[in-house]
């Protein structure tokens, strides 16, 4: 049985705990929710809980870095990356702070709470600060490794997790880099660059456009900031066509990062955005919301076509 | 800490003279914040010239202070040149570009622990190192130096509610109460009601003292360190602009560049107090 990634990241870091005693995990009253609570009944010496107060938690943490020690910062990814944002600015990126904030519930994982509680912005600020890295997962060896590379990197590190369970796609033992993509399936029509759960979407869309004769490459950008820009420019320039496809907003996010690089490369292929369109979201059940805003493999299926037909 | 008589007037001769350089800075950059540099004058120079242990800004044991109202930055470095940790000189960088000495404090100033300047969240970084220094079992000591319009920043409660959980002993807060923020009085602008009341409620060992007395600060100081299971607030009751007769209690002179017939007034004053 597949384990959600909220899960995954707990457990891995209880393992980061028995390794290394620097490592000290903060919660702001939701940590049975975001699985820190799995740390803190295991090192109760270095467990915080901050009670439901981002700021304090996030400008504790910049403290705790100061004299050496590696915090990870936990609460739901859009009360981190907004009441948490003056301390993570001004104190830990400014400050260059060995922090690593956890944002637990990224996108529309946490479906049922509604928009309030949908972090749908949160690449577009984050990745915006300068010192800070920008880590999203898609299945539960890359986020392993994500929350690994967290406490072992020397720096501000945000890493986008979820709610949900996102099944596998890497092998054990496959080896991650920051500003490394991965092309999970080779194509030659298109290419959908994609973050988490769209990742998996777009292997869908692929199974769904072979028969139409579109042979689409899927990359996993795995890391937002750094980017992998010669990847990006390298598959761009051979598909032809090029459709982002992430959990967030289309404004700021992976997917403005992705064309940024084909600016600056002077890689001229039609675009498509496949993300939330400017709007704030609803209440539902997971799967329909992914539908209902234009996350399902079915609208990445048309993204995709428009690409092509633009080349 | 025993303060002697002798030491005392060394560290009053050593108040004016930073009063009269941190002033000399903030004209030459034609830029700065004077009022709330000059109020947390004896503060800042008892602490780092009198009381925290910094062998080198790199000692893993030293103090630590986080200076909350970052604006009163010029204050923080003049202490910081003294000490040898800023190259003699220093004071002809302040906001000048290219220099270490930032408008605000930056982390890449030697001596500088956490930078600081957006208002409200230092009390909890400051709070950050006190729990990491405890894990390490380290005897520093960390200090927090807040302004007064700062407490207006919901940020502040959230650590001052949540140092005294863990009680930290080894943080102690000071708050310059000088009574004057940037658009008036805190009492015009938000007032602060019964301070000592709130940081008590809160959890916290509160002592008031005058805030340009060294010696009533020593003996403060002196209590926070030998209070245990909780941390210390210090409120010290200051005057803006103190020094400098017609900068006194003056909003005006929160955050104003000093124009050459001013600054000559100025160092008149701060002149003729000298013995």
């Amino acid at each position: 049985m597949s384990k959600a990634i909220r899960d995954i990241y707990g457990e891995t870091l209880v393992e980061l705990g028995a390794e290394n005693e620097n490592i000290v995990v903060l919660d702001a009253d939701l940590s049975g929710s975001t699985r820190s609570k799995m740390f803190g009944q295991k090192y109760p010496d270095r467990f915080f809980n901050m009670g439901i107060a981002e700021s304090d938690m996030v400008s504790c943490a910049a403290g705790l870095a100061s004299v050496g020690k590696i915090p990870f910062v936990n609460t739901f990814t859009v009360f981190l990356t907004t009441l948490g944002l003056i301390a993570t600015r001004a104190q830990v990126c400014y400050g260059e702070l060995n922090v690593k904030l956890a944002g637990a519930y990224c996108g529309m994982s946490d479906a049922l709470d509604g928009a309030t509680h949908h972090a749908t912005e949160d690449i577009a600020v984050m990745r915006s600060l300068p010192n800070m890295q920008v880590i999203v997962p898609s299945d539960p060896a890359s986020c392993r490794w994500a929350v690994r590379y967290a406490a072992a990197h020397q720096g501000p590190v945000y890493l986008r997790l979820s709610r949900e369970t996102y099944p596998d796609l890497y092998p054990a033992g496959t080896t991650f880099q920051p500003g490394e993509g991965k092309i999970v399936r080779p194509g030659t029509d298109c290419t959908v660059f994609a973050i988490g759960i769209m990742v998996h979407k777009a292997l869908e869309a692929a199974e769904l456009l072979a028969p139409q004769g579109i042979s689409l490459e899927v990359v996993d950008l795995v890391s937002v900031k750094p980017i992998d820009r010669a990847l990006i420019l390298e598959s761009a320039a051979r598909t032809g066509a090029v459709v982002c496809a992430e959990e967030h907003q289309i404004y700021g996010g992976a997917g403005s990062a992705v064309a940024e690089v084909l600016a600056w490369g002077g890689v001229g292929a039609p675009t498509e955005f496949v993300g939330i369109q400017d709007t704030f979201t609803e209440t539902g059940k997971y799967a329909s919301l992914l539908t209902a805003y234009g996350l399902d493999a079915p609208a990445v299926v048309q993204a995709v076509q428009r690409a092509v037909a633009r080349k | 800490m025993e303060l002697t008589t002798e030491r005392q007037h060394e560290l009053e001769r050593l108040c004016r003279q930073f009063r009269r350089d941190v002033l000399t800075a903030i004209h030459k950059a034609q830029s700065g914040h004077p009022g709330g540099s000059l109020s947390v004058c004896e503060i800042l120079t008892l602490l780092y010239q009198h009381r925290m242990n910094i062998p080198s800004p790199e000692d893993p044991n030293r103090d630590r202070l986080v200076l909350c109202k970052g604006h009163a930055a010029p204050m923080l470095y003049r202490n910081l040149e003294e000490l040898g940790i800023l190259p003699k000189g220093s004071m002809d960088g302040l906001r000048q570009f290219g220099s270490p000495l930032q408008g605000h404090p930056a982390i890449h100033t030697p001596g500088v622990d956490m930078p600081s300047g957006p208002l409200g969240i230092g009390l909890a970084a400051a709070q950050g190192m006190a729990i990491g220094l405890r894990l390490n079992q380290s005897p520093a000591r960390v200090y927090a130096v807040l302004g007064d319009g700062e407490l207006d920043e919901g940020a502040v409660w959230e650590a001052a509610a949540s140092a005294p959980k863990y009680r930290l002993d080894n943080l102690c807060a000071v708050v310059d109460y000088n009574k004057v923020q940037l658009d008036g009085t805190t009492e015009e602008i938000m007032p602060l009601r019964d301070l000592e009341a709130k940081w008590t409620a809160f959890g916290w060992h509160t002592v008031r003292v005058d805030g340009h007395d060294l010696r009533a600060l020593n003996k403060a100081f002196d209590a926070a360190e030998a209070t245990k299971g909780k941390p210390t607030v210090i409120i010290a009751d200051t005057i803006k602009g103190k020094g400098v007769s017609f900068m006194e209690g003056q909003a005006g002179w929160h955050g104003k560049a000093i124009d050459p017939d001013s600054y000559a007034q100025a160092m008149a004053e701060l002149e003729e107090v000298q013995v």
